[in-house]
């Protein structure tokens, strides 16, 4: 009798926790799954949040504000954010063109999208570098006209689409792969040319995957360090990015302000990944599957 | 508007699946387009709407020439077998659709977009639901709005691709009367695909039976199931038993036997019957039973059904390897005493068509075709 009330009171607790299931094996794969996000990201971050207040408000404010602080935090988001952008858009165009068309080497190109991710981040900087420095193959072409992309945020950039192209390619490609033919034909015969069916029909269905790779890249911009450190220069005020900040405050061995830089660099990254899941959920609750 | 078809062929990468087809559709007619899968119904269905191009022959609009003409320009209202609705769009914005892009001068103001889509709202019966996205619907209710989205272009002819195929039967019932409905109050010239002969049968003016990329035969659903134009139709519109026959002086004979069967053309024809093999097709409900031997095929019962109404007779025939399957009403089977399983009788077909012997693979793929009844004794008793 007991046995069965304890039994009854396991099953009455299981079920305000999880829906039920035929499949065995919960409350390990749970426990594996809390220790493990645990022990590899809230562990770390949760040090990091205790290092930087061990630091009082004052000193965290006089850190976080400080114009050198600003300054790097505005330039990698700033940049991280342009380069998402630009990736999304091309990205994009990219992934409707290994879609949609068939063309020979189209296997080559798509597994050269993959490239940025391959490669040590490192050896792209120095690539980059070289060619759009002052001396190099495009950067000498550049700069009779004025525009100059090594040492300024306009080479950040180009180092941040570098790297955040496969992000946006390989989200939205399958998802478009999935948008039926059917969809674009029913389109035509309704009288809508081709670039009403792109932009009222095909954006639209695609819109949830798009941003998920904007903001995959744009998190992996932000905290992207090195392909950007050889071509940005690296100037105090003008070319310094965030992560770059917290390496050398940490050289000069001044831990708690590379924690500030750091904890900020959290907070800001975190709201916007919350509020693009926010865009997304709200946009996924409207079109449901169906 | 009406709609010819002048030899239009369609090739696929070298496979042919349209052979020189010809076709007029009349204004405000409803048509069938019946068929297997792979009998070219669908790429016909296509080819009307624009969707693809013929290899060869053209295609008319009320007397001008639109073999060239885009989809975009045909103003041809289309239905896909799995709706295609705008999954992020409501209800009332997928039956819009089709006025909000048109261009500026021809485009409709919002108060009469607004006012069209609720006058078709109440057409497919779905008022109060502008508000919807397609995943709130049910399939039927998706279904009505892909058709009044189709609707809101006022097309000169409305193409249906396998409207109800992903249906359940009850809703599929429902619909297909409520379309026979809507069709006698909008008189749309339309056209759809279907391999369900059923719904063919209960809801086209005419009946395109179609295979293997060519038309069969063209007619009202009594023409086509009453006389069939080709062993092919025969199957294919119910089930038919095939006898092998031989014809000699006028005398249709079953192979094997010396009493004749009939001495006249099938169904009232007074062609001259041709000497040599042939093959009967009689219809299970077609055989009476009889008392003489003039005229009769004799044979044993070898198992009775009962079902829905009537009563479904296999008999076995001395020197036939397939048992015939015969069909009567079931008061009027039980009034004959002698019906029992091992009991011997004589049947004898009422009406029948005749056709020269196909050839032995031709003839397999009929003996896979008769498995057919007994699918039907499955549809019928779940319906």
């Amino acid at each position: 009798m007991k046995a069965m009330r304890m039994t009854l009171s396991a099953a009455q607790s299981q079920s305000w926790f999880r829906a039920p299931s035929i499949l065995p094996g919960f409350g390990l794969t749970m426990g594996v799954t809390i220790f493990w996000l645990g022990f590899i990201v809230l562990i770390p971050l949760g040090a990091l949040l205790f290092k930087s207040a061990s630091l009082g408000w004052t000193e965290f404010w006089e850190i976080a504000f400080s114009s050198r602080t600003l300054g790097a935090l505005k330039l990698s988001f700033g940049t991280a954010f342009a380069a998402a952008m630009v990736n999304a858009v091309m990205g994009l165009l990219l992934a409707f063109v290994l879609v949609r068309y068939q063309f020979i080497g189209k296997r080559i190109i798509d597994a050269a999208i993959d490239l940025p991710f391959a490669l040590p981040t490192a050896v792209a900087g120095i690539a980059l570098a070289t060619l759009y420095g002052p001396n190099g193959w495009i950067g000498s072409l550049l700069a009779p006209l004025g525009i100059k992309v090594a040492y300024t945020p306009l080479g950040i950039t180009i180092a941040l689409i570098f790297i955040g192209l496969p992000f946006v390619v390989r989200t939205v490609q399958p998802v478009l792969e999935e948008v039926e033919v059917e969809l674009e034909e029913a389109a035509a015969t309704l009288g809508a040319n081709r670039f009403q069916t792109i932009t009222k029909v095909i954006l639209p269905t695609v819109l949830p995957a798009l941003l998920t790779g904007f903001a995959l890249a744009l998190a992996r911009g932000v905290g992207e360090y090195g392909s950007v450190i050889f071509i940005a220069g690296n100037i105090p005020y003008v070319s310094e990015i965030a992560p770059l900040l917290i390496v050398i405050r940490l050289e000069e061995f001044d831990v708690p302000a590379a924690t500030v830089v750091a904890a900020t660099m959290l907070m800001i990254s975190f709201s916007i990944l919350l509020l693009i899941n926010l865009i997304q959920t709200i946009s996924r609750r409207r079109f449901g599957r169906g | 508007m009406d709609v010819s078809i002048k030899n239009i062929r369609k090739e696929f990468q070298g496979a042919i699946a349209l052979k020189d087809v010809s076709l007029d559709i009349r204004s405000g007619e409803l048509i069938a387009l019946l068929g297997p899968s792979g009998s070219g119904k669908t790429t016909l269905l296509r080819l009307i709407a624009g969707l693809e191009f013929s290899t060869r022959g053209s295609i008319y609009f009320g007397g001008e020439d639109a073999s060239a003409k885009s989809v975009r320009d045909r103003h041809i209202g289309f239905v896909f077998q799995h709706y295609a609705l705008f999954k992020h769009m409501t209800v009332f914005d997928n039956i819009a659709f089709g006025l909000k892009v048109r261009k500026k001068a021809v485009r409709p103001d919002k108060m009469l977009i607004a006012k069209k889509v609720y006058e078709l709202l109440e057409l497919v019966q779905l008022q109060g639901l502008e508000k919807r996205y397609p995943s709130q619907l049910s399939g039927g209710q998706r279904q009505r709005v892909a058709l009044a989205r189709a609707l809101a272009i006022d097309p000169t002819v409305l193409l249906l691709d396998e409207p109800f195929g992903a249906l359940d039967a009850q809703v599929r019932k429902d619909l297909r009367r409520w379309l026979r409905a809507l069709h006698a109050q909008t008189k749309h010239t339309t056209v759809f695909v279907t391999h369900d002969q059923e719904e063919a049968l209960e809801l086209a003016d005419r009946v395109v039976v179609m295979s293997a990329g060519a038309i069969e035969q063209v007619g009202t659903p009594n023409e086509v199931y009453d006389h069939p134009a080709t062993p092919f139709v025969y199957e294919f519109l119910g089930s038919a038993n095939v006898l092998p026959v031989h014809v000699r002086d006028g005398h249709i004979r079953l192979e094997g036997f010396e009493t004749t069967i009939a001495t006249h053309h099938p169904n009232g024809s007074h062609q001259t019957l041709v000497d040599g093999r042939g093959e009967l097709f009689v219809r299970p409900h077609d055989f009476e039973l009889c008392d003489e031997r003039h005229h009769a095929i004799p044979g044993i019962i070898r198992m009775i059904r009962s079902f829905s109404g009537m009563t479904r007779l296999e008999i076995a025939v001395t020197g036939l390897e397939r048992l015939i399957t015969v069909e009567m009403q079931r008061n009027h089977a039980k009034e004959s005493a002698a019906l029992a399983v091992g009991a011997r009788i004589l049947i004898r077909p009422r009406q029948f068509g005749l056709f020269p012997s196909r050839s032995d693979s031709a003839a397999k793929s009929a003996e896979i075709s008769q498995i057919h009844p007994h699918l039907r004794v499955i549809q019928d008793g779940a319906g």
